[in-house]
């Protein structure tokens, strides 16, 4: 029988045999790849009993508008069977910019919550007790302000910080290779995520200082190899960089967490978990030779392709989150947030989110796939495919160990070409229909109806912006300036800014002011033209 | 009277603060693919930094990616500058994730094209291609 396609390949280009056999996986061992579950080279997942101990955690990104709004959506999903949370900051936050900076005009509680204060921090979490939940914060330039934000509402309510559970994005290289939203140059910036990784070191053990991801690498466009091999390759140089500051690996490279996309290729993405926790484990253990075991597992979060959803007939969009999930399933993820259905619209609403999370409970507690741990190990397919994906990522590597390192790599725009590169093959191949994407360029349906979706009014603009001018009235100018001039202080001497932070964001600083002090001393960033 | 047409002078970038490039740039290829003189602002730029950059460098065209929800601000705003420069000649195109209604509305205040997602390429490029050369 004649085959549908002359070349059938994966989604990131790699091609795919008619089937696999033995003959696939000649030089492989079950023991040297795979090991046990709980094992080096943990291919198989970082627990022995995966799923079978504890479900993953079911963790759903929100924020809009007023920390208020926000603060009820937390509950909302909480109350619906939620395990953990995760805040969404606006883009004025994201840039540490106040919300009465002319720039934040129009941007205001639109893509994520407002937080320009420590008053904002205190309504987020207003009745959401910080010692029982584990909070998960997606911010990167100003990471390290919000941080201090976060552990100054602790304090006031009197939790202890070995208590605080959660994790930082704090992820800052991925935001030059991908996302575009930083703030100082390269490497003041790694000293400030230096800086977070000691300060919890020392004081909140359980805290995950940085998420390395991969998720916007991929939301740029990358294929699946360059999310692994970029994103791991981010990791490693943000251990070095402790290291190099005279942290012992042992001491922080545990509590480092990884985030991965979760797209259309049902394989090639489970592979892709599995070669992502093979790869470090072997590079950890290579370089460093830590006596942890637990310094050397990956653990990871990740979230559905939201660059896979589509605008056109947007309920498709749950079919394909449900695979995506599953994938991130079968790949041993620790947590999960699946993408709503009208996410290319706008911001979610409260009924599609519930959707969103239903589509994980069905498959926690209805699909069975949590019953065995890796269920797909020792497949010829999803072995040859691991295997590719960890070669394939260690090209890389080398390329980026022959351009100097990832700073200088980003300086030249090789990860940002290379991912430019991807997105345009992948753009041209739906163009010419050799891929097909349901309802965009095949099955188009003429007239859609449309579906309900949430808006910000404009009146949030104008409380955030009252409040905070309240705020400025009413705060001590001169403790204010004091905190921040010590902070100012401390950032160019090379002191661990953490504590200073905390006390500015005590003393009513806003996250634009201080922003603005660590401006003075670091500099800007401009990026290298790359078209 | 048929004279050899220069090529469309298109200037694309990003207003506001979200860093999400992928589209823009790829619009930016296309454009310069199907032979036109692109111009890419970079990321984080002003309306007012926009409209100074088209104007100083004569284009036919702007096109703007937002995909952070400032768009009915945005925009406007750059909508109104270049009538305030006495730039309305060159069309304002743009997009992002941009709901039915605001599309609308930012159609009527002028506007001239917002893409979604999905939108083919060809469209955008054929779009462009159908403003006229100034002078």
């Amino acid at each position: 029988m004649q085959e549908r396609k002359p070349r059938f390949v994966s989604l990131s280009g790699l091609d795919v045999h008619r089937v696999y056999t033995r003959d696939d996986l000649k030089d492989w061992s079950s023991d040297d790849q795979l090991g046990a579950p709980g094992e080096f080279p943990y291919t198989r997942g970082i627990h022995s009993t995966m799923y079978r101990g504890r479900l993953w955690t079911m963790r759903q990104f929100a924020g809009f508008g007023l920390a208020s709004d926000t603060n009820r959506r937390f509950k909302y999903l909480l109350q619906h069977g939620q395990s953990g949370l995760s805040v969404a900051f606006d883009m004025p936050t994201l840039m540490g910019i106040d919300a009465d900076d002319p720039r934040a005009h129009g941007e205001i509680g639109h893509c994520g919550v407002a937080v320009s204060s420590l008053d904002d921090m205190e309504r987020l979490f207003d009745g959401i007790p910080l010692d029982q939940v584990t909070t998960s914060m997606t911010i990167n330039g100003p990471a390290a302000v919000i941080f201090a934000m976060y552990i100054a509402v602790a304090e006031k309510r009197g939790i202890r910080l070995d208590r605080l559970d959660g994790t930082l994005q704090n992820d800052i290289l991925k935001e030059y290779i991908a996302q575009k939203e930083w703030l100082f140059p390269p490497e003041p910036s790694l000293r400030l995520i230096t800086d977070t990784i000691a300060y919890c070191a020392e004081h909140a053990p359980k805290w995950h200082p940085i998420s390395i991801s991969g998720y916007h690498i991929r939301e740029a466009g990358s294929t699946a190899v360059q999310e692994l091999a970029f994103t791991l390759y981010d990791g490693l140089t943000y251990v070095d960089a402790a290291v190099k500051a005279g942290l012992p690996v042992d001491r922080f490279a545990p509590q480092l967490s990884f985030f991965f996309n979760a797209h259309n290729d049902f394989f090639e993405e489970i592979a892709k978990f599995r070669a992502a926790r093979r790869l470090w484990a072997r590079e950890m253990t290579r370089r460093y030779r830590p006596g942890d075991p637990r310094s050397a597992q990956l653990r990871c979060h990740a979230q559905t392709a939201g660059c896979s959803l589509t605008a056109q007939q947007p309920m498709n969009n749950v079919v394909r989150t449900t695979i995506q999930a599953l994938a991130a399933v079968l790949g041993g993820t620790q947590s999960l947030h699946t993408n709503s259905m009208d996410e290319t619209l706008a911001l979610p609403t409260e009924s599609a989110v519930k959707l969103a999370l239903r589509t994980q409970q069905i498959i926690a507690q209805e699909s069975e796939v949590a019953n065995s741990v890796d269920p797909l190990g020792g497949s010829y397919y999803v072995e040859s495919l691991t295997n590719r994906l960890e070669e394939a990522a260690l090209d890389y590597f080398r390329r980026l160990d022959d351009l100097g390192g990832m700073v200088r790599a980003i300086e030249g725009g090789f990860p940002q070409h290379e991912i430019l590169d991807a997105s345009q093959r992948y753009q041209r191949e739906v163009e010419r229909k050799e891929r097909i994407v349901v309802g965009v360029n095949e099955y188009v349906e003429p007239e859609e109806r449309p579906i309900p979706i949430l808006q910000i009014g404009q009146e949030i603009e104008s409380e955030q912006v009252a409040r905070l001018s309240d705020l400025r009235k009413t705060r001590d100018p001169f403790k204010m300036a004091g905190a921040v001039e010590a902070l100012q202080e401390a950032a160019s001497c090379g002191e661990n800014v953490m504590p200073y932070l905390i006390e500015a964001v005590k003393a009513k600083a806003t996250l634009g002011e201080i922003c603005m002090a660590l401006k003075e001393v670091f500099g800007t960033y401009r990026e290298p033209a790359v078209l | 009277m048929a004279v050899a047409s220069k090529p469309l002078r298109v200037l694309v970038g990003k207003v506001g603060l979200d860093g999400h490039d992928r589209g823009v740039k790829l619009i930016a290829r296309a454009l310069r693919d199907a032979g036109m003189e692109v111009i890419y602002t970079g990321l984080h730029q002003t309306p007012e930094q926009v409209v100074s950059a088209a104007i100083q460098e004569d284009v036919d065209a702007i096109g703007l990616s937002i995909l952070s929800g400032a768009h009915n601000t945005l925009f406007r705003r750059v909508l109104e500058l270049l009538k305030e420069q006495d730039a309305e000649d060159i069309a304002l195109f743009g997009g992002g994730i941009i709901p039915d209604e605001d599309a609308l509305t930012l159609t009527a205040a002028g506007v001239k094209a917002l893409f979604g997602p999905g939108a083919p390429m060809e469209d955008i490029v054929k779009f462009v291609q159908g403003l006229k050369p100034q002078g």
